[in-house]
């Protein structure tokens, strides 16, 4: 069979690149290997509990009629309506470190106003921050990269400051450890504090429901349970893809949104020492917790905590199974829905070391889940009101389990730290797209997929 | 077409992307991104319209020659002539 796009990976970016490349009457393929889309923000049914993973929030929201912004731009390129995602604001969310509080919704003033309270001496830098952060131009593909922890600090002299600025940021889409490339910084900081978060009612269920269905009304063709196991290279070009079940297609362009690293090595002509990239080392767990109230009732109305707990904020691979010290608190029930959700739902999420856990045994795999989930309980309830009495039901994903559903290298649901932000590998039909290639989020992602069909593919005739 | 039919082509397709801005004073000389709020993804989109509606190929080089509507009546009339 012969494409003119065979695109790897069905999550956002992969799914986004196919309706654009569909709508404009490309012939495209999206092979993916698992038997559900959404890759790296999907959603399983457990004990009869809808859950997702992935996706706490949806970044980068605004409301409708706002036009100059990411979220717009994609519904535009997507053919989409704002109304399509559902999306429902949230209520509000923390970042809370030991002394220091601060607080932000979906009105950037809001925050600014929190900041200059909780730091009067820091107001004026804070200001030099934000006119530094909008100067910048974070879309430029071929900027030079730069640490944004020396940016950060040449500018705030509080540490404390910094570190509760970088601790979302980092959290919710930072591929490095303990220091972040300034233009992601950029996107970052306005896609969770400029713009904000949003949910849809159903989750990440009714977004990809909406690409996907957009996706095959466009004509694109979907394979699901479908791995790629090679791609035949001669000439500087991929020739043939070759499947697992021994089918092999042929397509004139390859857009890869199976990470950087895990695309080369799927090349016969596959070389790790002419690869100079970093895979990346962060990954997480996340214990999601069903309730048999919502934590409202309990007095909890925050949508997200971030936290950190002690003197200093580590971003990086810990050297335990899992780092406690600091992490995210997410309620899905705390964003602006129209209905209630069928179940209170609380979901804590921590930095995890892959090696430490695939190396666990079947029974020490089970007891180590047990034993983290009641110490990052503990921890959490510095936080939030005592919920553990109203836990119904308990589901934990590890980076082992990232890794075997995604194929990510490490679980690193945010992959590699060096992104190819072109899109460009050194073969001529092969292209990446997606977290590897550096735009964030889910917003980024889907952003990230279109802009590199729009760039390598219909831009040429 | 005539060259009324594909201004006014253009003009559809650029309502069809952009369906909030208001295009009854655009400008015949003026760049069209200098008058409505158009990325250059939405702009790529009007080239994308034209291949997908009428099977006419703008190559990168000439996107340039579409910046405004004068400027792309000149450009697409030969190649629209005969639809």
């Amino acid at each position: 069979m012969h494409y003119d796009v065979l695109i790897i990976g069905a999550g956002m970016s992969g799914l986004a690149a196919g309706i654009r490349l569909a709508y404009y009457s490309k012939r495209v393929c999206i092979v993916e290997k698992h038997y559900r889309v959404g890759g790296l923000n999907s959603f399983y049914n457990l004990g009869g509990h809808k859950l997702d993973v992935g996706l706490h929030a949806m970044t980068n929201y605004v409301p409708k009629g706002v036009k100059l912004a990411p979220l717009p731009k994609l519904l535009r390129q997507l053919k989409l309506k704002a109304e399509d995602f559902g999306l429902c604001p949230q209520r509000m969310s923390v970042i809370k470190f030991p002394d220091k509080t601060l607080r932000f919704n979906n009105d950037f003033d809001f925050f600014v106003q929190e900041v200059v309270d909780n730091f009067p001496r820091q107001a004026d830098n804070f200001q030099n921050l934000l006119k530094t952060i909008f100067e910048y131009d974070e879309l430029n593909l071929y900027a030079k990269p730069i640490s944004a922890r020396e940016v950060v600090s040449s500018i705030i002299s509080n540490p404390l400051l910094s570190n509760m600025i970088f601790c979302p940021l980092m959290f919710y889409g930072n591929a490095q450890e303990n220091d972040m490339e300034f233009g992601q910084f950029v996107i970052m900081f306005k896609s969770i504090f400029c713009e904000g978060f949003a949910r849809p009612q159903a989750g990440v269920r009714q977004i990809l429901d909406v690409l996907v269905k957009k996706y095959k009304a466009c004509g694109g063709e979907l394979k699901t349970r479908c791995t790629v196991t090679s791609l035949k290279c001669a000439n500087s070009r991929v020739e043939s893809i070759l499947l697992e079940n021994g089918d092999v297609l042929t397509a004139d362009r390859i857009l890869s949104s199976a990470g950087y690293v895990e695309t080369m090595k799927l090349l016969t002509d596959h070389d790790s020492s002419k690869f100079n990239c970093h895979v990346g080392q962060l990954s997480f767990v996340e214990f999601i917790l069903v309730l048999n109230k919502e934590p409202a009732e309990m007095g909890y109305n925050t949508t997200i905590t971030f936290y950190n707990n002690s003197g200093r904020f580590d971003y990086r691979k810990p050297d335990e199974l899992v780092d406690v010290s600091s992490g995210v608190i997410c309620c899905p029930n705390n964003f602006q829905f129209e209905n209630h959700l069928p179940e209170g739902m609380i979901r804590i999420t921590n930095i995890a070391n892959f090696d430490l856990w695939n190396r666990l045994g079947e029974e020490e795999y089970k007891a180590q889940k047990a034993a983290w989930l009641e110490t990052t309980l503990k921890e959490v309830m510095k936080f939030v009101p005592d919920f553990r009495d109203s836990i119904i039901f308990t589901d934990i994903f590890t980076p082992k389990t990232i890794h075997r559903f995604t194929g990510r290298i490490n679980g690193a649901v945010y992959g590699t730290p060096n992104k190819t932000k072109t899109g460009r590998t050194h073969l001529d039909n092969l292209f990446i797209c997606g977290t590897d290639q550096g735009f964030l989020g889910i917003v980024g992602a889907m952003l990230s997929g279109i802009s590199m069909a729009n760039l390598h593919i219909l831009q040429k005739i | 077409m005539t060259k009324e039919q594909i201004k006014d082509t253009i003009l559809k397709i650029i309502a069809q992307i952009i369906p909030d801005e208001d295009l009854s004073n655009l400008k015949d000389d003026i760049p069209i991104r200098e008058q409505v709020e158009l990325d250059s993804m939405d702009f790529l989109d009007i080239i994308m319209e034209l291949r997908k509606r009428y099977g006419i190929e703008v190559p990168e080089d000439d996107y340039i020659q579409l910046a405004t509507l004068d400027s792309s009546v000149a450009y697409l009339e030969p190649r629209m002539r005969e639809l």
